[in-house]
């Protein structure tokens, strides 16, 4: 460790103590808890400003921060993923002793296949096998075991979503392209001199409503033709295929704009932390 | 205060972006970190002085208002919250609002998530918002938080057909067969709306493949801004509605105040975060700019191509 790291670090805890002190002073007179309640806006403001030292440069700081965050958000997935689902799902279904045991109303009852009702308490076996097995990963020896649970749930999920997928990303969205090019209700179409003589430019009107059936039909027509690759992009082809791409370049421009005012909303809510729970600077 | 402060802020910014303009087309390179510092200052200054602007709602925000504000009181809504604090800034002032607009309009609501963070970000919304503003409204009755279920999209397969076979009590232990609220509830189709908050996986879109369409129940969307451009190809024939980024609940936060004299004095974090993010995207458009004049002149000096 060198000379500058150790007194970056000595200064690093001095300004964590001060501020924890600071902030315990202040909080004093609103609650009973101060010292407590100022410890943990301390480290927040402390793994806040961590993380944006990242901006500087690379430090251990960020790393510690960093490694934090990991190990935490982990940690919290599975104790919530145990108490809800395992506790709360599971193990009521398996026996009255072992919701009696987590005081979870027991969830008796079973499965009707119609010839006969498969309990609960002996169906509920299968899912503590299969999650059984996928632990076997973590054994040399018996790690092939854990593919079978595996399979099941890449399956599972394949065969799921197939069907959801198919049906609403395919064929409705196929449907949903299908737009009246001239008009229906509430804008149904009768004729240019109505059409011009009514002309509402507002967001409702005819007009937006029109365009934005002819963008959509441009846009999916070209946008198809780019990424057909069986005909040479030439002539009035490739013009399409060109406007296919600058389809497709708005459509880039849109995504990362919002990108943009995602990630300063980010910045706004950890600054408005800063100023505001840990520095006291606005209201 | 605020004027003086904004005189400031205009000026230090411009003054800088002014001083970037010069030593870019002069040919110098700027350091990575002045950028870092150019935006950390638009962000900072309007938070700090409380710049704020009005906001106008587009039809896509609209769309969803009017479909909770047209629902005749006791409809059954459902609030998901299936995102985590790093999505907070942006989704959690959606939340807050349409949970406002939901209780004001004598709705009943079934909190849930999909996400673990998610369920700590209802207490929020419930200790927050709700038990305050809403004392009048009974847990159980009114509302209901049956928390969070690991599983995904396995998860919304159960509910669309059994909602009590996943969620057989609620978050405190208490069964909902014991609810009033979800004596009439057997699965989603029972539901009026479901309005999905997220910008993740699970999130809006699995709502729509796996409880929307089969269910045929109106969805309405609140996500962060990353994923909304995802989401309009499905408005407004799969989404009633799409509340997108921090824009999105500003504009809702805007309509709720103009129509519901209540809400008037209510926090308005969505509408207090549309001033640093305008200046930070004046910031930003300005960056882009300077680039180009810089990239063309080094071009027309006979620099890199």
């Amino acid at each position: 460790m060198s000379r500058t790291a150790v007194i970056v670090f000595a200064g690093v805890v001095a300004l964590f103590v001060v501020s924890w002190m600071v902030k315990a002073m202040v909080l004093a007179d609103v609650s009973e808890t101060n010292i407590v309640d100022a410890f943990m806006v301390t480290v927040a403001a402390f793994l806040t400003l961590a993380i944006y030292s990242f901006l500087y440069k690379d430090n251990p700081y960020y790393k510690f921060a960093e490694h934090l965050f990991v190990g935490v958000s982990a940690a919290f997935w599975m104790v919530q993923g145990f108490w809800t689902t395992i506790v709360g799902n599971l193990l009521p279904r398996l026996s009255e002793g072992l919701a009696t045991w987590f005081q979870q109303p027991y969830q008796g009852g079973g499965y009707d296949l119609g010839v006969f009702v498969f309990p609960y308490s002996i169906m509920y076996w299968i899912p503590v096998i299969l999650g059984s097995l996928l632990l076997m990963r973590l054994s040399p020896q018996g790690g092939w075991l854990s593919r079978w649970p595996l399979a099941l749930i890449v399956g599972t999920t394949a065969g799921l979503n197939f069907v959801r997928y198919l049906r609403s990303d395919f064929i409705v969205q196929v449907a949903a392209t299908f737009v009246p090019l001239f008009g229906r209700d509430p804008h149904p179409w009768q004729g240019f001199g109505h059409f011009f003589s009514n002309l509402d430019l507002s967001a409702s009107g005819q007009f937006v409503a029109l365009l934005s059936n002819w963008v959509i039909f441009i846009g999916v027509f070209c946008g198809l033709i780019y990424f057909f690759f069986s005909k040479e992009h030439t002539g009035a082809f490739g013009k399409a295929s060109r406007v296919g791409i600058w389809i497709l370049m708005i459509t880039f421009g849109a995504s990362f704009g919002y990108t943009v005012m995602g990630r300063i909303s980010l910045l706004v809510g950890r600054l408005t932390f800063l100023f505001r729970d840990w520095l006291g600077l606005i209201s | 205060m605020t004027n003086i402060g904004v005189i400031l802020t205009l000026i230090v910014i411009f003054g800088g972006l002014l001083w970037l303009l010069v030593r870019s087309i002069s040919g110098r390179e700027v350091d990575r970190r002045i950028i870092f510092l150019f935006i950390f200052v638009s962000v900072a200054a309007p938070i700090i002085f409380q710049i704020t602007f009005k906001e106008r709602a587009t039809p896509v925000v609209e769309a969803l208002f009017a479909n909770i504000d047209g629902l005749p009181a006791g409809s059954k809504v459902l609030i998901s919250f299936d995102f985590d604090p790093a999505m907070a800034p942006e989704v959690q002032p959606m939340a807050n609002a349409m949970s406002r607009h939901c209780l004001e309009k004598g709705h009943k609501i079934v909190f849930m998530s999909l996400w673990a963070t998610g369920q700590s970000l209802m207490t929020t919304t419930l200790s927050r918002v709700i038990l305050p503003e809403f004392p009048e409204k009974v847990n159980g009755v009114d509302y209901v938080n049956v928390g969070y279920k690991a599983g995904n999209e396995g998860v919304l397969n159960v509910i669309v057909s059994d909602f009590k076979k996943m969620f057989p009590t609620d978050v405190n232990g208490v069964p909902l067969d014991s609810t009033q609220l979800f004596r009439d509830i057997r699965s989603c189709a029972d539901l009026d709306l479901i309005i999905a908050l997220g910008g993740g996986r699970p999130g809006p879109k699995e709502w729509v493949l796996f409880v929307g369409d089969p269910a045929d129940v109106p969805v309405g969307v609140g996500v962060a801004a990353v994923v909304a451009p995802q989401l309009y190809p499905y408005f407004p024939q799969q989404i009633v509605g799409i509340l997108g980024g921090v824009k999105g609940a500003a504009e809702y936060e805007q309509l709720l105040i103009a129509t519901h004299d209540r809400f008037v004095d209510m926090e308005t974090p969505g509408i207090d975060m549309m001033g640093p993010q305008t200046l930070a995207h004046v910031v930003i458009m300005a960056f882009i700019v300077i680039g180009n004049i810089a990239f063309f002149r080094s071009r027309s000096k006979g620099g890199s191509k």
